[in-house]
Protein backbone atom coordinates (compact mmCIF):
# COMPACT_ATOMS: atom_id res chain seq x y z
CA UNK A 1 0.00 0.00 0.00
CA UNK A 2 1.69 3.37 -0.90
CA UNK A 3 0.45 6.94 -0.05
CA UNK A 4 -0.85 8.42 -3.26
CA UNK A 5 -1.85 11.76 -1.68
CA UNK A 6 -0.75 12.50 2.01
CA UNK A 7 -2.97 14.82 4.33
CA UNK A 8 -1.23 18.49 4.01
CA UNK A 9 -1.68 17.62 -0.14
CA UNK A 10 -5.10 16.56 -0.34
CA UNK A 11 -6.17 19.80 1.72
CA UNK A 12 -3.72 22.02 -1.07
CA UNK A 13 -5.43 20.18 -3.59
CA UNK A 14 -9.32 21.12 -2.29
CA UNK A 15 -8.02 24.66 -1.60
CA UNK A 16 -6.94 25.12 -5.56
CA UNK A 17 -10.50 23.53 -6.48
CA UNK A 18 -12.19 26.01 -4.66
CA UNK A 19 -10.30 28.77 -5.65
CA UNK A 20 -11.08 26.97 -9.65
CA UNK A 21 -14.80 26.96 -8.73
CA UNK A 22 -14.88 30.37 -7.70
CA UNK A 23 -12.93 31.45 -10.73
CA UNK A 24 -14.99 29.83 -13.12
CA UNK A 25 -18.20 31.06 -11.65
CA UNK A 26 -17.22 34.33 -11.08
CA UNK A 27 -17.97 34.04 -7.48
CA UNK A 28 -19.99 31.96 -4.82
CA UNK A 29 -23.62 33.36 -5.76
CA UNK A 30 -24.96 30.96 -8.52
CA UNK A 31 -23.34 27.55 -7.15
CA UNK A 32 -24.93 24.35 -5.40
CA UNK A 33 -22.81 21.93 -4.46
CA UNK A 34 -24.02 18.40 -4.63
CA UNK A 35 -21.68 15.91 -2.74
CA UNK A 36 -22.28 12.16 -4.40
CA UNK A 37 -22.68 9.79 -0.37
CA UNK A 38 -20.50 8.65 1.01
CA UNK A 39 -17.32 10.01 0.69
CA UNK A 40 -18.41 12.72 -2.30
CA UNK A 41 -20.47 14.76 0.37
CA UNK A 42 -17.81 14.80 3.11
CA UNK A 43 -16.00 16.47 -0.20
CA UNK A 44 -18.35 18.73 -1.32
CA UNK A 45 -18.59 19.58 2.71
CA UNK A 46 -15.12 20.34 2.66
CA UNK A 47 -15.11 22.57 -0.23
CA UNK A 48 -17.95 24.38 0.45
CA UNK A 49 -16.30 24.92 4.27
CA UNK A 50 -13.44 26.23 2.12
CA UNK A 51 -15.15 28.69 -0.38
CA UNK A 52 -17.43 29.79 2.87
CA UNK A 53 -13.74 31.20 4.42
CA UNK A 54 -13.18 32.46 1.10
CA UNK A 55 -15.81 34.32 0.01
CA UNK A 56 -17.06 34.67 3.64
CA UNK A 57 -20.69 33.74 2.84
CA UNK A 58 -22.64 30.51 2.80
CA UNK A 59 -22.70 28.27 0.42
CA UNK A 60 -25.48 26.19 -1.05
CA UNK A 61 -24.41 22.38 -0.36
CA UNK A 62 -26.33 19.09 -0.54
CA UNK A 63 -26.16 15.59 -0.88
CA UNK A 64 -27.59 13.25 -3.75
CA UNK A 65 -27.97 9.76 -3.62
CA UNK A 66 -27.90 7.89 -7.16
CA UNK A 67 -28.48 4.34 -6.13
CA UNK A 68 -31.84 4.19 -7.51
CA UNK A 69 -30.13 5.58 -10.64
CA UNK A 70 -27.24 2.72 -11.44
CA UNK A 71 -26.78 0.57 -14.03
CA UNK A 72 -25.42 -2.10 -11.96
CA UNK A 73 -28.24 -2.67 -9.81
CA UNK A 74 -29.00 -5.90 -11.02
CA UNK A 75 -25.55 -7.14 -10.61
CA UNK A 76 -25.35 -6.84 -6.80
CA UNK A 77 -26.98 -7.35 -4.01
CA UNK A 78 -29.96 -4.78 -2.98
CA UNK A 79 -27.66 -1.12 -1.59
CA UNK A 80 -28.72 0.66 1.22
CA UNK A 81 -30.17 4.10 -0.01
CA UNK A 82 -28.41 7.11 1.65
CA UNK A 83 -30.38 10.55 2.07
CA UNK A 84 -30.04 13.12 -0.67
CA UNK A 85 -30.40 16.48 0.58
CA UNK A 86 -31.02 19.17 -1.77
CA UNK A 87 -30.07 22.81 -0.24
CA UNK A 88 -32.85 25.27 0.18
CA UNK A 89 -32.78 27.22 -3.20
CA UNK A 90 -33.27 23.96 -5.06
CA UNK A 91 -30.64 23.34 -8.22
CA UNK A 92 -33.26 25.43 -11.26
CA UNK A 93 -30.94 27.60 -12.70
CA UNK A 94 -28.20 27.14 -10.51
CA UNK A 95 -24.61 26.03 -11.48
CA UNK A 96 -24.79 22.85 -10.12
CA UNK A 97 -21.59 21.20 -8.78
CA UNK A 98 -21.35 17.29 -8.76
CA UNK A 99 -18.56 16.33 -5.97
CA UNK A 100 -17.53 12.56 -5.90
CA UNK A 101 -14.20 11.27 -4.81
CA UNK A 102 -12.66 9.19 -7.07
CA UNK A 103 -13.50 8.97 -10.67
CA UNK A 104 -13.08 6.29 -12.47
CA UNK A 105 -15.69 4.53 -15.19
CA UNK A 106 -17.91 7.56 -15.29
CA UNK A 107 -20.79 5.74 -14.65
CA UNK A 108 -21.68 7.03 -11.18
CA UNK A 109 -21.76 10.32 -12.53
CA UNK A 110 -23.77 9.03 -15.60
CA UNK A 111 -26.51 8.02 -12.72
CA UNK A 112 -25.92 11.56 -10.78
CA UNK A 113 -26.71 13.71 -14.11
CA UNK A 114 -30.23 11.16 -14.55
CA UNK A 115 -30.50 12.24 -10.48
CA UNK A 116 -30.45 15.58 -11.04
CA UNK A 117 -32.87 15.48 -13.97
CA UNK A 118 -35.18 14.24 -12.00
CA UNK A 119 -34.84 17.34 -9.18
CA UNK A 120 -34.90 19.97 -11.87
CA UNK A 121 -32.94 21.85 -14.34
CA UNK A 122 -29.88 23.14 -13.88
CA UNK A 123 -28.12 26.32 -15.88
CA UNK A 124 -25.09 24.34 -16.04
CA UNK A 125 -23.76 21.18 -14.11
CA UNK A 126 -19.75 20.93 -13.29
CA UNK A 127 -17.52 17.51 -12.04
CA UNK A 128 -15.29 18.53 -9.30
CA UNK A 129 -13.12 14.81 -8.62
CA UNK A 130 -10.54 14.51 -6.16
CA UNK A 131 -8.74 11.54 -7.83
CA UNK A 132 -8.69 11.18 -11.59
CA UNK A 133 -7.88 7.51 -11.89
CA UNK A 134 -8.47 7.14 -15.96
CA UNK A 135 -10.81 4.30 -17.16
CA UNK A 136 -13.59 5.64 -18.47
CA UNK A 137 -16.01 3.77 -20.06
CA UNK A 138 -18.18 6.50 -20.98
CA UNK A 139 -17.65 10.19 -22.27
CA UNK A 140 -17.40 11.71 -19.25
CA UNK A 141 -14.51 14.36 -17.94
CA UNK A 142 -14.24 16.19 -14.76
CA UNK A 143 -14.16 19.91 -14.48
CA UNK A 144 -12.10 20.27 -11.30
CA UNK A 145 -9.93 17.72 -10.64
CA UNK A 146 -7.48 17.05 -7.14
CA UNK A 147 -4.60 14.81 -8.75
CA UNK A 148 -4.24 12.89 -12.06
CA UNK A 149 -3.71 9.56 -10.92
CA UNK A 150 -2.80 6.93 -13.65
CA UNK A 151 -4.06 3.57 -12.35
CA UNK A 152 -3.89 -0.08 -13.35
CA UNK A 153 -7.16 -1.87 -13.28
CA UNK A 154 -6.02 -4.03 -10.57
CA UNK A 155 -5.59 -1.58 -8.40
CA UNK A 156 -7.28 0.14 -5.39
CA UNK A 157 -7.77 3.55 -4.53
CA UNK A 158 -8.81 4.35 -1.05
CA UNK A 159 -10.01 8.37 0.15
CA UNK A 160 -10.11 8.83 3.76
CA UNK A 161 -11.71 11.58 5.30
CA UNK A 162 -10.92 12.49 9.02
CA UNK A 163 -14.75 12.61 9.71
CA UNK A 164 -14.84 9.04 8.83
CA UNK A 165 -11.71 6.99 9.26
CA UNK A 166 -9.63 8.80 11.55
CA UNK A 167 -7.32 10.61 8.99
CA UNK A 168 -7.03 12.49 5.92
CA UNK A 169 -5.41 10.39 3.14
CA UNK A 170 -5.52 8.92 -0.30
CA UNK A 171 -4.01 5.51 -0.58
CA UNK A 172 -2.86 3.11 -3.74
CA UNK A 173 -3.43 -0.55 -2.80
CA UNK A 174 -2.31 -3.47 -5.42
CA UNK A 175 -5.36 -5.72 -5.92
CA UNK A 176 -6.36 -8.99 -7.44
CA UNK A 177 -7.75 -8.51 -10.61
CA UNK B 1 -34.48 -11.56 1.39
CA UNK B 2 -36.38 -13.20 -1.72
CA UNK B 3 -39.68 -13.02 -0.26
CA UNK B 4 -41.74 -10.86 2.35
CA UNK B 5 -44.11 -13.58 3.60
CA UNK B 6 -44.52 -12.73 7.53
CA UNK B 7 -43.15 -10.21 9.86
CA UNK B 8 -42.12 -13.57 12.09
CA UNK B 9 -39.62 -14.33 9.35
CA UNK B 10 -38.15 -10.83 9.68
CA UNK B 11 -35.33 -10.04 11.91
CA UNK B 12 -35.51 -6.29 13.52
CA UNK B 13 -32.37 -5.06 11.69
CA UNK B 14 -34.28 -6.22 8.14
CA UNK B 15 -37.53 -4.62 9.62
CA UNK B 16 -35.23 -1.35 10.01
CA UNK B 17 -34.00 -1.62 6.88
CA UNK B 18 -36.87 -1.70 5.24
CA UNK B 19 -38.08 1.77 7.01
CA UNK B 20 -34.87 3.56 6.60
CA UNK B 21 -35.12 2.52 3.11
CA UNK B 22 -38.37 3.92 2.73
CA UNK B 23 -37.80 6.71 4.66
CA UNK B 24 -35.12 8.02 1.84
CA UNK B 25 -37.78 6.57 -1.10
CA UNK B 26 -40.17 9.51 0.66
CA UNK B 27 -38.06 12.27 0.05
CA UNK B 28 -38.07 11.00 -3.87
CA UNK B 29 -41.97 11.31 -3.74
CA UNK B 30 -41.95 14.05 -2.54
CA UNK B 31 -40.42 15.76 -5.26
CA UNK B 32 -41.25 16.71 -8.52
CA UNK B 33 -40.95 14.06 -10.51
CA UNK B 34 -41.85 10.79 -9.02
CA UNK B 35 -40.91 8.02 -11.35
CA UNK B 36 -37.63 6.11 -10.72
CA UNK B 37 -36.27 4.13 -13.25
CA UNK B 38 -35.28 1.41 -10.95
CA UNK B 39 -37.37 -1.52 -12.02
CA UNK B 40 -37.43 -1.00 -15.45
CA UNK B 41 -38.41 -4.47 -17.61
CA UNK B 42 -39.31 -6.40 -14.50
CA UNK B 43 -43.03 -7.56 -14.28
CA UNK B 44 -44.82 -7.60 -10.87
CA UNK B 45 -48.49 -9.76 -11.12
CA UNK B 46 -51.16 -8.63 -8.35
CA UNK B 47 -52.63 -11.66 -7.24
CA UNK B 48 -55.97 -10.81 -5.56
CA UNK B 49 -57.82 -13.84 -4.78
CA UNK B 50 -60.01 -11.70 -1.95
CA UNK B 51 -61.17 -7.80 -2.40
CA UNK B 52 -59.12 -5.15 -1.62
CA UNK B 53 -58.83 -1.52 -2.59
CA UNK B 54 -55.94 0.00 -0.74
CA UNK B 55 -53.40 -2.57 -0.66
CA UNK B 56 -53.86 -3.39 -4.42
CA UNK B 57 -53.60 -0.29 -5.32
CA UNK B 58 -50.65 0.83 -2.98
CA UNK B 59 -48.94 -1.91 -4.25
CA UNK B 60 -49.83 -0.58 -8.04
CA UNK B 61 -48.55 2.88 -7.39
CA UNK B 62 -44.89 1.96 -5.32
CA UNK B 63 -44.52 -0.78 -8.69
CA UNK B 64 -45.29 1.71 -11.21
CA UNK B 65 -43.32 4.62 -9.33
CA UNK B 66 -40.30 2.12 -9.54
CA UNK B 67 -41.06 1.69 -13.55
CA UNK B 68 -41.78 -1.87 -12.95
CA UNK B 69 -44.67 -3.06 -15.15
CA UNK B 70 -47.74 -4.40 -13.28
CA UNK B 71 -50.37 -7.23 -14.19
CA UNK B 72 -53.47 -7.12 -12.34
CA UNK B 73 -54.85 -10.13 -11.85
CA UNK B 74 -58.34 -10.21 -9.62
CA UNK B 75 -60.14 -13.65 -8.76
CA UNK B 76 -63.34 -12.45 -9.88
CA UNK B 77 -63.63 -11.98 -14.03
CA UNK B 78 -60.57 -14.96 -14.39
CA UNK B 79 -60.27 -18.66 -14.17
CA UNK B 80 -59.81 -18.75 -10.79
CA UNK B 81 -63.35 -18.65 -10.85
CA UNK B 82 -63.93 -21.25 -12.91
CA UNK B 83 -61.89 -23.37 -10.41
CA UNK B 84 -58.47 -23.13 -11.43
CA UNK B 85 -56.07 -24.07 -8.48
CA UNK B 86 -53.38 -21.63 -7.30
CA UNK B 87 -50.46 -23.97 -8.84
CA UNK B 88 -52.15 -23.53 -12.03
CA UNK B 89 -52.37 -19.98 -11.55
CA UNK B 90 -48.76 -19.77 -10.38
CA UNK B 91 -47.52 -21.27 -13.16
CA UNK B 92 -49.06 -19.58 -15.75
CA UNK B 93 -47.88 -16.58 -14.10
CA UNK B 94 -44.30 -18.03 -14.19
CA UNK B 95 -44.41 -18.88 -18.07
CA UNK B 96 -45.51 -15.07 -18.53
CA UNK B 97 -42.42 -14.20 -16.65
CA UNK B 98 -43.56 -12.81 -13.64
CA UNK B 99 -40.42 -11.63 -11.42
CA UNK B 100 -42.77 -11.07 -8.05
CA UNK B 101 -46.00 -12.09 -7.68
CA UNK B 102 -47.67 -10.01 -4.68
CA UNK B 103 -50.72 -12.34 -3.14
CA UNK B 104 -53.86 -12.06 -1.31
CA UNK B 105 -56.09 -15.10 -0.45
CA UNK B 106 -58.64 -15.86 1.81
CA UNK B 107 -56.59 -18.91 3.25
CA UNK B 108 -54.13 -18.44 5.71
CA UNK B 109 -50.64 -19.02 4.39
CA UNK B 110 -51.11 -19.15 0.98
CA UNK B 111 -48.01 -17.02 0.15
CA UNK B 112 -46.01 -19.40 2.40
CA UNK B 113 -47.44 -22.15 -0.27
CA UNK B 114 -46.87 -20.68 -3.33
CA UNK B 115 -42.76 -19.14 -2.26
CA UNK B 116 -42.15 -23.16 -0.92
CA UNK B 117 -43.39 -24.54 -3.63
CA UNK B 118 -41.13 -25.06 -7.31
CA UNK B 119 -44.49 -23.82 -9.26
CA UNK B 120 -42.72 -20.20 -9.76
CA UNK B 121 -39.02 -18.97 -9.16
CA UNK B 122 -39.91 -14.85 -8.65
CA UNK B 123 -40.07 -13.45 -5.17
CA UNK B 124 -43.49 -13.52 -3.21
CA UNK B 125 -45.08 -10.69 -1.07
CA UNK B 126 -47.64 -11.63 0.95
CA UNK B 127 -50.30 -8.99 0.76
CA UNK B 128 -52.69 -10.23 2.90
CA UNK B 129 -53.30 -14.10 3.62
CA UNK B 130 -56.32 -15.51 5.90
CA UNK B 131 -55.92 -14.20 9.29
CA UNK B 132 -52.52 -15.09 9.55
CA UNK B 133 -50.25 -11.89 8.52
CA UNK B 134 -50.53 -8.90 6.65
CA UNK B 135 -47.02 -7.63 6.67
CA UNK B 136 -46.48 -5.00 4.45
CA UNK B 137 -49.44 -3.78 6.73
CA UNK B 138 -47.21 -3.60 10.00
CA UNK B 139 -44.45 -1.88 8.09
CA UNK B 140 -46.35 0.78 7.23
CA UNK B 141 -48.06 1.41 10.63
CA UNK B 142 -44.24 0.99 12.03
CA UNK B 143 -42.98 3.09 9.71
CA UNK B 144 -45.42 6.20 10.66
CA UNK B 145 -45.55 5.80 14.33
CA UNK B 146 -41.90 5.99 14.06
CA UNK B 147 -42.30 9.45 11.37
CA UNK B 148 -45.02 10.75 13.98
CA UNK B 149 -43.31 9.46 17.66
CA UNK B 150 -39.82 8.70 16.85
CA UNK B 151 -37.09 11.37 16.80
CA UNK B 152 -33.70 10.33 16.50
CA UNK B 153 -34.07 6.35 17.19
CA UNK B 154 -34.18 3.68 14.21
CA UNK B 155 -36.63 1.55 16.71
CA UNK B 156 -40.12 2.16 18.39
CA UNK B 157 -38.47 2.03 22.14
CA UNK B 158 -40.59 3.41 24.53
CA UNK B 159 -43.67 3.95 22.20
CA UNK B 160 -46.72 2.40 23.56
CA UNK B 161 -49.05 1.31 21.34
CA UNK B 162 -52.94 0.05 22.30
CA UNK B 163 -54.60 -2.15 19.70
CA UNK B 164 -58.50 -1.61 19.65
CA UNK B 165 -60.94 -4.30 18.17
CA UNK B 166 -61.41 -7.15 16.48
CA UNK B 167 -57.94 -9.08 16.97
CA UNK B 168 -59.14 -12.33 16.74
CA UNK B 169 -60.12 -11.94 12.91
CA UNK B 170 -57.30 -9.67 12.00
CA UNK B 171 -54.06 -10.17 10.08
CA UNK B 172 -53.26 -6.45 10.74
CA UNK B 173 -53.30 -7.46 14.25
CA UNK B 174 -50.92 -10.34 14.46
CA UNK B 175 -48.53 -8.91 11.97
CA UNK B 176 -48.51 -5.51 14.00
CA UNK B 177 -48.17 -7.50 17.40
CA UNK B 178 -44.88 -9.44 16.21
CA UNK B 179 -43.02 -6.35 14.38
CA UNK B 180 -43.97 -3.51 17.18
CA UNK B 181 -43.03 -5.44 20.14
CA UNK B 182 -39.52 -6.94 17.80
CA UNK B 183 -38.67 -3.03 17.53
CA UNK B 184 -39.32 -2.59 21.04
CA UNK B 185 -42.66 -0.77 21.82
CA UNK B 186 -45.53 -1.74 24.49
CA UNK B 187 -48.35 -3.22 22.95
CA UNK B 188 -51.83 -3.94 24.76
CA UNK B 189 -54.90 -5.23 23.21
CA UNK B 190 -58.08 -3.87 24.26
CA UNK B 191 -61.22 -6.10 23.03
CA UNK B 192 -63.89 -8.15 24.15
CA UNK B 193 -63.07 -11.15 25.33
CA UNK B 194 -64.80 -12.99 22.39
CA UNK B 195 -62.53 -10.54 19.95
CA UNK B 196 -59.42 -12.06 21.23
CA UNK B 197 -57.76 -15.11 19.79
CA UNK B 198 -56.82 -18.20 21.89
CA UNK B 199 -53.31 -18.68 23.07
CA UNK B 200 -53.35 -14.49 23.33
CA UNK B 201 -51.66 -15.26 26.57
CA UNK B 202 -48.66 -16.09 25.22
CA UNK B 203 -47.83 -13.38 22.67
CA UNK B 204 -45.61 -10.33 24.07
CA UNK B 205 -48.46 -7.87 25.20
CA UNK B 206 -50.76 -6.94 27.98
CA UNK B 207 -54.59 -7.38 27.51
CA UNK B 208 -57.18 -5.44 28.51
CA UNK B 209 -61.08 -5.76 28.31
CA UNK B 210 -61.41 -2.04 29.52
CA UNK B 211 -60.47 0.95 26.58
CA UNK B 212 -60.98 3.62 29.45
CA UNK B 213 -58.88 2.57 31.54
CA UNK B 214 -55.79 2.18 28.51
CA UNK B 215 -56.43 5.86 26.81
CA UNK B 216 -54.36 7.68 28.81
CA UNK B 217 -51.73 5.97 28.87
CA UNK B 218 -50.62 4.96 25.09
CA UNK B 219 -49.34 6.71 22.53
CA UNK B 220 -51.34 5.18 19.32
CA UNK B 221 -54.45 4.06 19.46
CA UNK B 222 -54.47 1.57 16.28
CA UNK B 223 -58.41 0.90 15.72
CA UNK B 224 -59.33 -2.44 14.00
CA UNK B 225 -62.28 -2.90 11.54
CA UNK B 226 -64.74 -5.12 12.80
CA UNK B 227 -64.63 -7.78 10.01
CA UNK B 228 -68.73 -8.30 9.76
CA UNK B 229 -67.79 -10.65 6.50
CA UNK B 230 -65.54 -13.07 8.96
CA UNK B 231 -68.13 -13.30 11.24
CA UNK B 232 -70.37 -16.23 11.15
CA UNK B 233 -71.36 -16.75 14.82
CA UNK B 234 -72.18 -13.57 16.87
CA UNK B 235 -69.10 -11.84 19.38
CA UNK B 236 -71.24 -9.06 20.94
CA UNK B 237 -74.32 -8.50 21.33
CA UNK B 238 -74.73 -5.45 19.36
CA UNK B 239 -72.80 -3.10 17.24
CA UNK B 240 -74.54 -0.10 19.44
CA UNK B 241 -73.10 -2.02 22.64
CA UNK B 242 -69.65 -2.46 20.86
CA UNK B 243 -69.20 1.02 19.77
CA UNK B 244 -70.18 2.43 23.75
CA UNK B 245 -67.55 0.01 25.04
CA UNK B 246 -64.84 -0.32 22.54
CA UNK B 247 -65.47 2.63 19.71
CA UNK B 248 -63.40 5.78 19.79
CA UNK B 249 -65.65 8.53 20.08
CA UNK B 250 -64.99 12.19 20.59
CA UNK B 251 -65.17 11.72 24.43
CA UNK B 252 -61.86 9.27 24.74
CA UNK B 253 -60.30 11.57 21.96
CA UNK B 254 -60.24 14.06 24.40
CA UNK B 255 -58.46 12.14 27.12
CA UNK B 256 -55.85 10.91 25.06
CA UNK B 257 -52.19 12.22 25.55
CA UNK B 258 -51.90 15.49 23.74
CA UNK B 259 -48.93 13.82 21.27
CA UNK B 260 -50.93 10.58 20.90
CA UNK B 261 -52.10 9.56 17.43
CA UNK B 262 -54.91 7.79 15.82
CA UNK B 263 -54.50 5.01 13.46
CA UNK B 264 -56.97 2.61 11.60
CA UNK B 265 -55.91 -0.13 8.70
CA UNK B 266 -58.73 0.93 6.55
CA UNK B 267 -61.49 0.32 5.20
CA UNK B 268 -63.31 2.07 8.46
CA UNK B 269 -66.64 1.09 9.52
CA UNK B 270 -67.84 4.61 10.56
CA UNK B 271 -69.88 4.39 13.83
CA UNK B 272 -68.81 1.23 14.91
CA UNK B 273 -65.17 1.30 15.70
CA UNK B 274 -64.42 5.12 15.47
CA UNK B 275 -66.98 7.90 14.90
CA UNK B 276 -66.58 10.09 12.14
CA UNK B 277 -65.21 12.94 13.76
CA UNK B 278 -62.42 10.90 15.47
CA UNK B 279 -61.24 9.56 12.26
CA UNK B 280 -61.20 13.11 10.76
CA UNK B 281 -59.87 14.80 13.97
CA UNK B 282 -56.32 16.55 14.15
CA UNK B 283 -54.84 13.37 15.74
CA UNK B 284 -55.90 11.30 13.11
CA UNK B 285 -52.76 9.63 10.63
CA UNK B 286 -55.29 7.44 8.74
CA UNK B 287 -54.55 9.26 5.68
CA UNK B 288 -50.61 9.25 6.05
CA UNK B 289 -50.86 5.59 6.51
CA UNK B 290 -52.29 5.25 3.15
CA UNK B 291 -48.99 7.58 1.43
CA UNK B 292 -47.02 5.93 3.95
CA UNK B 293 -48.10 2.56 2.50
CA UNK B 294 -46.98 3.54 -1.00
CA UNK B 295 -42.88 4.48 0.15
CA UNK B 296 -42.96 1.05 2.38
CA UNK B 297 -44.49 -0.79 -0.15
CA UNK B 298 -41.65 0.68 -2.76
CA UNK B 299 -38.95 -0.11 -0.05
CA UNK B 300 -39.70 -3.62 -0.30
CA UNK B 301 -40.01 -3.96 -3.89
CA UNK B 302 -36.75 -2.39 -4.48
CA UNK B 303 -35.06 -4.28 -1.63
CA UNK B 304 -36.28 -7.50 -2.88
CA UNK B 305 -36.14 -6.69 -6.58
CA UNK B 306 -33.37 -4.66 -7.67
CA UNK B 307 -30.69 -6.71 -7.01
CA UNK B 308 -29.52 -9.51 -8.65
CA UNK B 309 -31.31 -13.20 -7.94
CA UNK B 310 -28.53 -15.00 -7.03
CA UNK B 311 -27.08 -12.77 -4.34
CA UNK B 312 -30.52 -12.27 -3.20
CA UNK B 313 -29.96 -14.47 -0.03
CA UNK B 314 -28.85 -11.96 2.34
CA UNK B 315 -30.92 -8.78 2.83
Amino acid sequence: MSLALPAPDMDRAITRISHEILERNSGSDSITLLGIPTRGAHLAARLAAKIEAIEGNPVQCGTLDITLHRDDLRMRPPRALMPTAIPTLGVENRNVILVDDVLFSGRTIRAALDALGEIGRPASVQLAVLIDRGHRQLPIRADYVGKNLPTSLAQIIKVQFTELDGQDAVTLEEGAL
Amino acid sequence: MRHLLSIADLSSTQAIQILDTAEELSRVSDGPMKKLPTLRGRTIVNLFAEDSTRTRISFEAAAKRLSADVINFSAKGSSVSKGESLKDTAQTLQAMGADAVIIRHSASGAAQRLADSQWMTGSVINAGDGTHEHPSQALLDAFTIRKNLVHGANDLTGIHVAIVGDIIHSRVARSNVLLLTKLGAHVTLVAPPTLLPTGVESWPVAISYDFDSVIENVDVVMMLRIQLERMSELFFPNAREYSHYFGLNRDRLKRMKPTAIVMHPGPMNRGLEITADSADSARSVILQQVTNGVTVRMAVLYLLLAGSQELKVQL
